[in-house]
């Protein structure tokens, strides 16, 4: 669709959209790795949260530090930071997740000079009392860690209006996938992705002047149903940094209209209610949000949630979507592609490190198993 | 005679004769056998079974009569017994990567086709997690928790990056009481706090005595070596917070000391001596002993038994059941990797050591990433080299003992240029 030229442009150079925004913005550039970073306590603090996905580039400086069997995602994050490329953050954001963001987070902080580092130890279990009050403390602790970092003291009431901004966009682009899912063919895989990690990339201000008016336009217009688009799928997985999926999976007679990614759906999912502690609200929508395979919310949630995914979307398969040596998905794998066998969901499972394997081989896989449906 | 000191007696004449390998060397796997079959007997005394992880809180196990059993140390065992390649397979048939744990692979094959040297582990009536070690332990016991149907409890340690704070150790503290909570609801009993309290006590008597065992290696020789330590370590792991635990370990370090006053040596003739980092390498323990033997090098110390006594800095003896809370957190593993290259350079000066050889261990990431920058470290700090061996600890597919070999024989070469 047109007027995605933006989100476009950002995307093509993320760094170089950095240093212009800061230049620009005079605003402090704060890095950050998951969908567990409290966005909302950055913004409020006046500065910019920016995600950091892997590099692209080729990875030289980062083997000094990371054995090959560590994932794509932090060696590249972490070779951008060697190589200077992310000069022009003032922070980074590291939320505990799994085993080698973990010590991402030691080896950035004792290499990668010139920027604050604030580490986020997050509880890993999220069912209980006491991991509900000690999620509570720890975003309460790094509120004052941000404060004493960027020097401003967050008043209530800004707090309370970055939760309202952050719930407007998580709407805004909850609304987006419910408008692909009702008319599938409305709008492209890879335009939809390019707006969900533009989103926690650009300026969040612009993207409220920006986003409401493409969501609105998507849902008046309309589109042509699922028959002419092709069979509808859910992706599962970790991060999907990869916007040609989507059209080759378009061109093998699919269409994906869900998600169970962190740069997707679970990025976006549950709202925060404006309360009187806003950061206790924010500690909540964590403890509720379809969790992370690195959290505990209990031993079959993750299986219903991909379930409910599929029905709600009324989707005939699942492409199961990984990072290469991401541990908590893997592990997570054999017991989601069972419960979707239980209730007749077909899957195909796809592990790819920082490039994608070759088209025609991907092409190939994805029409047997598009056909099969 | 409790259960628990049958198991151990047991276990305990197998390593015993062991002991006596300083002649003849009876294999882990044999020892580890027994234990294990024993354990899997205990079910006929009515004992509950839990598995916990390695580095979890035991001692409350322990003061519930609970048998505590390691899918760990099970996982050392299939690789000392060369089982791991092909329980892998089994389990990657299951669907899960080859590129994650190969305990986990391992004893999740195991699990399921009562396989392995033991034929599977005795069933849990519960599971006990404690994430201080690894994330991967919370995904491997969510699977055996959806296989064998029973409780789960998942002790919650928040990673240490740069030290300890007060909401962690507010959080981890009424996790302890959940924790008894649990225990008493899946035992059907009450916890006594008394019995708990020595049982603390014992576990720290018996840390003290493990530590002191490990450091009569700062002698020349040291009348242990690494080696030996991996097999020792059974019991600190598994049954600390007994008094059979508290007995081995003193009666061992009376043997290490008559060693050490006879100048008996691990190995013929010490000229080197090296510190190893990570876990063993399980189906190459006795082929690297030999061959580090052969340079005239001894691995006298090494970061991963000595984890099993290394927090006891947090250990309140008069309060154990509190204490607990920072001494479970603060271990080895679940700390920056700047505080454990100090911890390692503590080590290379304690022990006076020439080198360092790191196993890049493909099954632990939270081990092996930033053994790197560790090596660096102590390269500049001390001006001693160290050598990677790229392995695993159970799946001996991905090992090439001809590339290690030659990188060994490279790496002492260095190290014997250097010392002249």
């Amino acid at each position: 669709m047109t007027g995605l030229e933006e989100f476009y442009e950002i995307l093509k150079d993320p760094v170089d959209y950095g240093r212009k925004l800061k230049g620009e913005s005079r605003r402090k550039i704060v890095g950050y790795f998951c969908s567990y970073t409290p966005e909302e306590i950055i913004y409020a603090a006046g500065a910019h949260p920016f995600r950091l996905f892997g590099t692209g580039e080729a990875i030289h400086l980062a083997d000094a530090h990371f054995q090959a069997y560590c994932c794509s995602l932090v060696r590249g994050a972490l070779e951008g930071a060697l190589a200077g490329r992310l000069e022009f953050l003032d922070g980074a954001i590291f939320p505990h997740t799994c085993d080698s963001i973990q010590r991402l987070s030691d080896v950035w902080r004792m290499n990668v000079k010139g920027l604050f580092h604030l580490d986020v130890v997050l509880p890993v279990k999220l069912d209980t009392e006491s991991a509900k009050t000690y999620m509570s403390d720890v975003l309460r602790k790094f509120t004052c860690d941000v404060e004493s970092r960027l020097n401003i003291t967050i008043g209530k009431e800004v707090m309370q209006d970055a939760v309202r901004v952050f719930n407007r966009i998580r709407g805004y682009l909850g609304r987006l996938y419910e408008v692909k899912s009702t008319y599938p063919g409305i709008i492209s895989g890879s335009d939809l992705h390019s707006i969900i990690k533009a989103s926690m990339i650009m300026d969040r201000d612009r993207l409220l002047e920006i986003l409401p008016g493409i969501v609105t336009e998507l849902e008046r217009e309309k589109g042509p149903g699922d028959e002419t688009v092709g069979k509808r799928l859910v992706m599962a997985g970790g991060i999907c940094n990869h916007p040609d999926i989507y059209r080759i999976i378009e061109e093998a007679g699919g269409v994906v209209v869900g998600d169970d990614f962190c740069t997707g759906s679970r990025y976006f999912e549950g709202t925060t209610e404006i309360k009187d502690d806003p950061v206790a609200a924010i500690a909540e929508r964590y403890m509720a949000r379809p969790p992370c395979p690195a959290k505990h919310t209990g031993l079959f949630t993750r299986a219903d949630h991909l379930v409910d995914i599929v029905w709600e979307k009324k989707a005939q398969g699942v492409v199961f979507f990984f990072l290469k040596f991401c541990d908590p998905h893997a592990f997570d794998y054999p017991y989601l592609k069972e419960a979707l066998d239980r209730k007749g969901i077909p899957s195909i499972m796809l592990e790819v490190e920082d490039q994608l394997p070759s088209e025609g081989q991907l092409q190939t896989r994805f029409e047997t198993f598009i056909e099969m449906l | 005679m409790s259960l628990i000191q049958e198991i151990f007696l047991f276990f305990l004449a197998g390593i015993r004769k062991i002991f006596l390998r300083f002649k003849k060397n009876k294999k882990m796997k044999e020892i580890l056998a027994v234990y294990y079959m024993e354990a899997k007997s205990t079910r006929i005394g009515g004992r509950k079974v839990a598995w916990i992880t390695s580095g979890g809180p035991v001692e409350p196990l322990i003061a519930m009569d609970v048998i505590p059993v390691y899918p760990e140390n099970h996982g050392a065992m299939i690789g000392a017994s060369k089982m791991g390649a092909s329980l892998c397979e089994t389990s990657e048939s299951m669907g899960y990567s080859s590129d994650l744990c190969s305990y986990a692979r391992s004893d999740i094959a195991c699990a399921t086709v009562n396989g392995g040297p033991i034929g599977g582990l005795p069933r849990p009536d519960m599971l006990v997690c404690c994430n201080n070690i690894c994330g991967t332990v919370l995904k491997w016991y969510e699977v055996q928790a959806r296989y064998f149907n029973v409780p789960l409890f998942i002790f919650d340690t928040p990673f240490c990056h740069t030290g300890f704070s007060e909401e962690v150790r507010r959080y981890v503290r009424r996790q302890l009481d959940e924790y008894v909570l649990f225990l008493e609801e899946a035992c059907g009993k009450k916890m006594d706090h008394g019995r708990l309290s020595n049982v603390g006590k014992l576990s720290l008597e018996a840390q003290r005595l493990w530590q002191a065992v490990l450091d009569t290696t700062v002698n020349r020789p040291a009348p242990m070596s690494a080696f030996d330590a991996f097999y020792h370590l059974a019991l600190i792991v598994t049954l600390r917070g007994t008094r059979e635990a508290v007995d081995y370990y003193r009666q061992l370090l009376e043997r290490m000391n008559d060693r050490v006053a006879r100048g008996a040596g691990a190995i013929p003739d010490e000229k080197y001596r090296l510190l190893w980092d990570n876990i063993p390498i399980w189906h190459r323990t006795r082929w690297l002993s030999e061959k580090f033997a052969s340079h005239n090098a001894c691995l006298v110390a090494d970061t991963y038994t000595s984890a099993w006594c290394g927090s006891m800095k947090y250990i309140d003896e008069n309060n154990f059941f509190d204490s607990m809370a920072e001494a479970y957190t603060r271990i080895y593993l679940n700390i920056g990797v700047d505080e454990m290259a100090c911890m390692v350079l503590a080590m290379v000066d304690k022990y006076n050591v020439d080198g360092i050889v790191m196993h890049s261990n493909r099954s632990c990431k939270p081990y092996s990433l930033g053994q790197y920058d560790i090596a660096k470290i102590v390269e500049k700090e001390r001006r001693i080299p160290s050598l990677i061996l790229e392995a695993d600890m159970v799946d001996e597919r991905s090992f090439s003992e001809s590339q290690v070999a030659t990188r060994i024989d490279a790496f002492m070469e260095m190290i014997k240029a250097s010392k002249q």
